[in-house]
């Protein structure tokens, strides 16, 4: 399954779920719940760490952490 | 008069509780630690419209109630105890009303404690522009509370919640979520249990990881009589309860809380764009450290210079107005200089403080944690500890300082403890003197042998910190849950408020908490080298004077007269054009019984300054600092200079009895001085690379003792660091000097 490490800049995902149960709560509580819609704003000049809004909380999370969300990509026709 | 309400501030990070808290409390705030941990604790007093007195205590920002920092621990280990002095009797929940879906999660939670909550959302300047709107009333209703809409930044609704605390009694308490449904056949079990008890305060007993609970842990796991929940169970309650959470939540705001998604997205986007760019991001953050770095290490000489000024003339003063004697000198070398010593570092931590909360209040900060993290991982830093290692190449004082904002306390403590290696600016003299005396003129490439010598002593100091860090990272055991996750904050204007409070009360800190410390040294410093228990010391004067009488000066002062006066001849010449004018021959021998009246004085000051306590330790130390190449004399500047490293320069000129401060003179005063052999300079490459590298490592400085002790709340660190450092550089200046000679 696809996860957040997929999403090109600009690019949206729908959360499916987790590939690890223990991911941290904190992930959970900023907002980050299967539903909700992921978008990669940025990645680091160091591809890590990756900057991410979801459900509008602006969070950056290291490429570890990226790879245990998985999603389905939203595919945008609007987007260039 | 009744007594004062407690009431206690809590919310998101971000959200602007720091102003709410400015806003409700003004100046009357205080500031410390919560005993034993090193978490600020902030508490102000608020007036009520009637007149009656709030407490308001500011918690720790925190996304949850479920802890995984010592930060957030403090939170629920303070609503979790009753009996706790600072228990409040309401609970003001700061939210941003752009993110106010994920701030109620905190706010359910407190609820659900069954604590009276009023809710502030606040940021209600930023609603138009975002296409925000709301209502307050069915929002009230849904929620179970009472909300006051306001906008530190404009200075709006302060007086609401003024109001709402006062009339805390009439607030609801009831929960917003039922804990049972969290799963409800276990919890049914636990309430058998314990029939008295609060489910949801049960439930915290459970999962979360803290010190104080009201109802031990053990007790639960035998009295539920079924085999309790593993780790990854209670996990997935836990992620079932956030589920549940924002249920409740998405209900409460479907109608009343409406945004309008076309509303301008603009800025944030825009300037993420360049300030995160991989170019020009790091040309950006570059460009903020350089006008960092110069205000702490050019602008602030200025107000420094000053300082130092009127310290050492108020010094003077005192003395040609109080009678002489101890307690004269006490005050005026003793304690006056002492307090200058403090209150000369003000600037320089002023500006970084005053730099550092605009990084942080307009929000750029996580952007260079964001551009800097990968770069630090392997270190164990993170990208928060850029700052205070940088600034540290200015001085270690106010870095130490600035390491608060770094919420790991291992990486933390890891970026405090390597700080001191980086090459402060009090190194620098002692750097530049050495080197203008043992470093051969010359280049190579263009590039002149001094100037690579000092750069490769801040190259040095870098690498060093560098590498202890990535050592401490393996070494020092310290579980430290917190994880990597940086909000990524709004783009904001900094509140000048805000950025004023913060400069003001980081100086506080310093010059109440490290200065005593610094005081007390420093006094203790001036003691041993102002007194001594030996003949030689007490009668000084006279030994010297007979001295002089028998011998005459110095080679060295009478070389010194010498030069003074024929150079005076030099500027007559000029001036009057003629080969020697007869009137001055008399300003001659006043000008040389002048000098020779000084030169007395200092060698008076070298002989007691050789025969004080310092002295002596000094020669004690003499076998252990002789591997390295010097001898007693640089032994009493290694002391003394405990207190601050420059100080290093300013002893030699004492001990070798040069009266000036001009550093040509001491430096030439310096390269005269031969070993025991007498036919080396003391001071040659071998014993100068070895007494750089000794400085470049050594814990030479008592202010970031003190402050290190502050910032850790335990001596175990600065005096851990010390002896390190020391033997380190012991090590370190050992083996050059052995190699070189």
């Amino acid at each position: 399954m696809a996860t957040v490490l997929d999403l090109k800049q600009g690019q949206t995902g729908i959360i499916k779920e987790f590939s690890d149960l223990t991911l941290p709560i904190k992930l959970l509580e900023l907002g980050c719940l299967p539903g909700n819609t992921v978008e990669v704003v940025q990645v680091a000049p160091l591809k890590d760490p990756i900057y991410i809004n979801v459900n509008g909380s602006h969070i950056a999370i290291r490429r570890s952490l990226a790879l245990q969300i998985e999603l389905e990509i939203e595919e945008d026709p609007t987007s260039v | 008069m009744s007594k004062s309400i407690k009431v206690a501030l809590i919310g998101n990070p971000n959200t602007g509780k720091t102003s709410v808290f400015n806003q409700l409390t003004g100046l009357k705030q205080k500031v410390g630690n919560y005993p034993g941990i090193t978490v600020e604790k902030k508490v102000g007093v608020c007036k009520l419209p009637s007149g009656q007195k709030a407490q308001i205590l500011d918690l720790p920002g925190t996304y949850s109630l479920n802890t995984t920092s010592l930060d957030e621990s403090v939170v629920v280990e303070l609503l979790l105890n009753k009996n706790d002095k600072d228990f409040p009797d309401v609970a003001v929940v700061v939210s941003d009303v752009e993110n106010l879906k994920r701030n109620l999660l905190l706010f359910t939670q407190i609820k659900d404690l069954r604590i009276p909550a009023i809710l502030v959302v606040n940021m209600a300047d930023r609603m138009s522009r975002k296409g925000i709107s709301l209502d307050l009333a069915a929002m009230e209703q849904k929620l179970d509370t009472k909300i006051a809409l306001v906008s530190t930044r404009k200075g709006r609704g302060i007086d609401h919640i003024k109001e709402l605390i006062e009339n805390y009694k009439s607030l609801p308490n009831k929960p917003n979520i039922d804990t049972s449904r969290i799963a409800p056949e276990y919890f049914s079990r636990l309430q058998k249990a314990f029939p008295n008890e609060d489910l949801y305060k049960l439930w915290m007993v459970i999962t979360q990881d803290v010190n104080f609970m009201p109802i031990e842990k053990k007790r639960i796991q035998d009295a539920t009589s079924f085999s309790t929940k593993s780790k990854t169970e209670l996990k997935k309650l836990q992620h079932r309860e956030t589920v549940l959470r924002y249920q409740f939540i998405n209900s409460a705001l479907k109608e009343t809380y409406k945004v309008d998604f076309n509303a301008a997205k603009g800025l944030r986007a825009s300037l993420d764009k360049i300030l995160t760019h991989k170019v020009f991001g790091y040309v950006i953050f570059f460009a903020i450290l350089l006008l960092i770095f110069q205000a702490i290490f050019d602008w602030s000489t200025y107000p420094m210079d000053f300082i130092d000024e009127q310290f050492a003339n108020a010094g003077e003063w005192l003395k040609s107005t109080l009678p002489s004697g101890v307690f004269t000198d006490l005050l005026a070398e003793g304690i006056l200089a002492g307090i200058g010593g403090i209150v000369i570092f003000i600037p320089q931590i002023a500006f970084l403080f005053l730099f550092i909360s605009l990084l942080e209040e307009s929000g750029y900060m996580s952007r260079v944690v964001f551009l800097m993290d990968k770069l630090m991982r392997p270190f164990g830093l993170s990208g928060k500890s850029v700052v205070p290692l940088i600034s540290g190449t200015a001085c270690a004082i106010p870095a130490v300082m600035a390491t608060r904002t770094i919420e790991n306390w291992k990486e933390r403590l890891i970026t405090i403890l390597v700080t001191p290696f980086t090459t402060c600016s009090a190194r620098l003299p002692v750097y530049l003197i050495l080197i203008a005396l043992v470093i051969p003129d010359g280049r190579i490439l263009g590039l002149s042998y001094q100037a690579l010598t000092l750069m490769l002593l801040y190259l040095l100091g870098f690498g060093m910190a560098i590498f202890s860090a990535s050592i401490l990272n393996k070494i020092l055991k310290i579980r430290s849950r917190s994880l990597f996750m940086v909000e990524m904050p709004t783009y904001r204007l900094p509140l000048i408020k805000n950025v004023a409070y913060t400069v003001l009360e980081k100086t506080k800190s310093f010059v109440f908490g490290a200065g005593k410390i610094i005081l007390a040294i420093s006094i203790i410093l001036w003691f041993l080298g102002s007194n001594g228990s030996s003949e030689d010391f007490k009668n000084a004067e006279e030994v010297v004077s007979q001295r002089i009488e028998a011998e005459g000066l110095s080679p060295y002062s009478k070389n010194y007269i010498q030069n003074n006066i024929d150079s005076y001849i030099e500027i007559r010449k000029i001036q009057s054009g003629e080969v020697m004018p007869k009137a001055s021959l008399d300003s001659i021998q006043l000008l040389t019984a002048d000098l020779e009246q000084r030169a007395k004085a200092q060698e008076i000051a070298s002989h007691k300054l050789e025969h004080s306590y310092i002295g002596y330790a000094g020669k004690a130390i003499e076998p252990v600092v002789k591997p390295l190449g010097y001898d007693w004399k640089i032994g009493i500047a290694v002391l003394t200079s405990f207190a601050a490293r420059e100080v290093f320069v300013g002893t030699l000129a004492t001990i070798y009895s040069v009266g000036s401060d001009e550093e040509e003179t001491i430096k030439n005063r310096m390269a005269a001085e031969l070993d025991e052999t007498g036919k080396k300079p003391l001071f040659n490459l071998a014993s100068g690379i070895s007494l750089m590298l000794f400085y470049a490592f050594a814990m030479q400085c008592m202010s970031t003792l003190a402050i290190v002790k502050r910032e850790t709340n335990s001596w175990k660190w600065p005096l851990l660091q010390l002896v390190f450092m020391s033997v380190f550089a012991y090590l370190v200046a050992l083996t050059a000097f052995q190699i070189l000679n």
